[in-house]
C-alpha cells in the first residue's frame, strides 16, 4: 500500500547542498583555502599552519553559527506561521527581536545617561549578549503571560507588534541623548554578525538552541492538528493552551538566543518556510520541519559566503544580505501564485 | 445484543445553553431534553438565531452549559479527558480549515490523530481505516488532490470522511449543507443517512433543509422560541410543530406534502 510521499530525493539533494555549502563557506573568504586543505586541517595533517588557525578559530565557528542561525530562524518562522495561521508571521512577530534591541539599546545608548563608569565596564560583548537575552526573555515572559490570558492568537500577534512600536520609540529617545560613537556601535549590532563567536559561546548557543529544537519536534503533532483550525484541533484531543505555550516557548528560545549571539537577522525566518513549501508541496510538519532545517542552513551559508565578498578584505553586514536575498524571494512567491499557501 | 442496540449515545438532561460573562448570563434556550440512540440520524432545525449553533457548541464542549447535563456514553461531558472525548465524538464545522495545502488523504488521516503516538505516526491499520473512510464517501479518486483544488461539495465530503476516520460513536455536523446546490444538499444528507445504517454511528446535524430532514431523519430536534421539541418527524408533523416554526405571514407548512410553501 502506498502511504505517503517521503520526498527522499529532495531530502538527499538538500543534505548534499548543506555539505557542499559548508565546505564552500570554509573555503571562501579574504583568503582562499582549497577544499583539499580543509579536509587536511580537519584530520590534523596540513601544510599551512596559518590556514589551520583560520579554519579552526575563525571559519569553522562561523560556518557552524551560520547553520544554527539559518536552521533555527527557519524553524521558528515555520512554527509562528502555523500557530498564527498567518503566512506573514516570522520568528520576530512576538517582539523577541524588539526586546533584544531594547536590551542592547539600554546597554550601548543608555550608558550615556547612566554615567561614564558604567559605560566603561558594561559595553563589552558579553554584556550585549546578556542584555539582548534579558530583553527578549522579558518580552517573551510578557507574551507568554498574555497568551495564557488571551484566547485569540491574532491578539497575541498584535501585542507583539505593539512591543515592537514601544521598543522603536524608546530606542529613538535613547539615541537622541547618545553620542555618535554609541549610535554607531548600536547600528553595528543591528547589522548582525555570524563571526566573533568563540567555541565556548557556540557551546552555550547550541545548548539552548537544542532545547528549542527538541520542543519544536515535540510539537509536530500539535502543529499538524492546528492546520485544521483551533476548534478542529481541540476535537482531535489537542490541549490547545499547552501546545501554544510549548510552541511559543520553543520559538522564543531559538530566536532569542540567535538574536543574542548574532543580532537581529531579518527575513530568513519569514522566507525559508515559504521557499521550503515550494520544494516540498505539503503542509505536513513531519516533512517540513527537517526540510526547513536543511534549507535554512543552506541559505544562511550562502548568504554568509556572499557577505564575506570572497578574495577581498570587506565583510558586508549579514543582515543586509539576508534581506537582499529574502525580500525578492517573498515578492517572487507572491507574484507567482498571487496567494501564499501555508 | 438487543440491549446494546438501544444503547443511548448522547443524553441531554434539563440543559440550559447560552453565554456567561462575569456580570450576567444570557440564556439562549433552556429545559432541553433528548436522548440520541446508536445508529440514528438526527436533524436539528430551527429559525436563524434560535441557538442551533450554541446548542451544538455546548454538545461538543466548546462552550460550557449554563445548567443541566450532557452525558456522552453515560459520562458527563466535562469529566471526559480531551483525548478520550476525541475518540468518542468527532465534528464537522462550518468554519474553513486553516491550511488548504493539505492533500485529501493527509487531511482525512488527521482524523486518526487521537489514536497515534506522540509524534503522530500512522500504522497500517490507520491507513486502512483512512482508505475505508475515503471509500465510504466515494472520494477515493480525490485522494491525492489538494484541498484548495476542491469544490465546496467535494470538500464537505472530505470533512465527513475525516470525521469517519476518527471512528467515533457520534458525529456532529454544523450545517453541512450550506453553500451547496440542491443536488449536493440532498446528496450529503442522503450520504449521512446511509452512513448511519452502514456504520451504526449516531449522526447529528443542524440544517435549514427542513423538507429533506423530515424525509431522511430518524428523529429531529426542533428549536422554537418557547421550547425545544424532540421526536420522530411524522409525529412532529401530526403535532403541528412545524406550522409555528416561522412567522406565518410569509411561509406556511403543508402537512400533506411535508414541506413549506410561500404564502401568495
Amino acid at each position: 500500500m502506498k502511504t505517503q510521499n517521503t520526498y527522499r530525493i529532495q531530502f538527499l539533494v538538500l543534505v548534499l547542498a548543506v555539505v557542499l555549502c559548508f565546505l564552500l563557506n570554509l573555503s571562501l573568504g579574504s583568503v582562499h583555502i582549497p577544499i583539499k586543505s580543509i579536509f587536511g586541517s580537519f584530520f590534523g595533517s596540513t601544510d599551512n599552519s596559518t590556514w589551520d588557525v583560520i579554519i579552526t578559530n575563525y571559519r569553522l565557528p562561523k560556518a557552524i553559527t551560520a547553520i544554527l542561525v539559518g536552521s533555527g530562524l527557519g524553524i521558528s518562522g515555520l512554527l509562528m506561521q502555523t500557530l498564527f495561521k498567518n503566512p506573514l508571521a516570522g520568528p520576530f512577530v512576538l517582539g523577541i527581536s524588539s526586546g533584544a534591541s531594547l536590551g542592547v539599546a539600554f546597554v550601548i545608548l543608555g550608558s550615556g545617561l547612566f554615567g561614564g563608569i558604567v559605560a566603561a565596564t558594561l559595553v563589552s560583548k558579553w554584556s550585549i549578549v546578556m542584555a539582548s537575552s534579558l530583553g527578549s526573555f522579558l518580552v517573551l515572559l510578557a507574551v507568554l503571560a498574555v497568551s495564557n490570558k488571551v484566547r485569540d492568537t491574532m491578539a497575541i500577534l498584535i501585542i507583539g507588534l505593539m512591543f515592537g512600536s514601544i521598543t522603536a520609540a524608546v530606542v529613538s529617545v535613547l539615541s537622541y541623548f547618545s553620542s555618535a560613537e554609541q549610535l554607531q556601535q548600536y547600528i553595528f549590532w543591528g547589522f548582525g554578525s555570524l563571526s566573533n563567536l568563540s567555541w565556548n559561546e557556540i557551546l552555550i548557543f547550541f545548548g539552548i538552541y537544542a532545547v528549542g529544537i527538541i520542543l519544536s519536534i515535540a510539537s509536530i503533532k500539535g502543529l499538524n492538528s492546528l492546520l485544521l483550525g483551533d476548534n478542529y484541533a481541540k476535537s482531535l484531543g489537542l490541549n490547545l493552551k499547552q501546545s501554544r505555550f510549548v510552541i511559543i516557548l520553543s520559538t522564543s528560545l531559538i530566536a532569542g538566543t540567535i538574536t543574542a549571539f548574532a543580532g537581529p537577522i531579518a527575513f530568513i525566518g519569514l522566507a525559508i518556510p515559504h521557499l521550503t513549501r515550494q520544494i516540498f508541496k505539503t503542509s505536513n510538519h513531519k516533512v517540513l520541519l527537517p526540510a526547513v532545517f536543511l534549507l535554512g542552513a543552506v541559505v544562511m551559508l550562502i548568504c554568509d559566503s556572499i557577505a564575506q565578498v570572497p578574495t577581498t578584505d570587506y565583510t558586508l553586514p549579514i543582515n543586509a544580505i539576508t534581506a537582499l536575498v529574502g525580500a525578492p524571494v517573498v515578492i517572487w512567491l507572491l507574484v507567482r501564485q498571487r496567494k501564499m499557501m501555508f | 445484543m438487543e440491549d446494546r442496540h438501544r444503547h443511548s449515545i448522547l443524553k441531554v438532561e434539563n440543559l440550559s445553553i447560552g453565554y456567561k460573562s462575569r456580570t450576567s448570563s444570557t440564556v439562549v434556550a433552556s429545559n432541553i431534553n433528548f436522548q440520541l440512540e446508536k445508529g440514528e440520524l438526527i436533524g436539528l432545525v430551527g429559525a436563524n438565531g434560535i441557538g442551533k449553533s450554541t446548542l451544538l457548541r455546548t454538545l461538543i464542549k466548546v462552550q460550557p452549559p449554563l445548567a443541566g447535563n450532557v452525558l456522552l456514553n453515560d459520562q458527563k461531558l466535562e469529566d471526559i479527558a480531551s483525548v478520550e472525548l476525541a475518540q468518542q465524538l468527532s465534528i464537522v464545522l462550518t468554519e474553513q480549515i486553516t491550511s488548504k495545502n493539505l492533500s485529501v488523504q493527509e487531511l482525512v488521516a488527521l482524523g486518526r490523530y487521537p489514536y497515534t503516538n506522540w509524534i503522530g505516526n500512522f500504522t497500517d491499520a490507520d491507513y486502512r481505516i483512512v482508505n475505508k473512510a475515503l471509500e465510504s464517501v466515494n472520494i477515493k479518486d480525490l485522494k491525492d488532490r489538494k484541498c484548495y483544488e476542491l469544490s465546496d461539495g467535494q470538500l464537505q465530503k472530505v470533512m465527513i470522511a475525516r470525521a469517519l476516520a476518527q471512528d467515533t460513536d457520534i458525529i456532529i455536523l454544523d450545517e453541512p449543507t450550506t453553500h451547496l446546490d440542491m443536488y449536493h444538499k440532498a446528496y450529503i444528507l442522503k450520504l449521512l443517512q446511509r452512513l448511519t445504517k452502514e456504520t451504526n454511528k449516531t449522526i447529528l446535524f443542524s440544517s435549514h433543509e427542513i423538507d429533506l430532514a423530515i424525509q431522511l431523519c430518524d428523529t429531529m430536534i426542533v428549536m422554537r422560541h418557547d421550547k425545544v421539541i424532540y421526536d420522530q418527524p411524522c409525529r412532529l408533523i401530526s403535532k403541528g410543530v412545524f406550522e409555528t416554526l416561522f412567522p406565518e405571514d410569509l411561509i406556511s407548512f403543508d402537512n400533506k406534502t411535508g414541506s413549506f410553501r410561500v404564502s401568495k
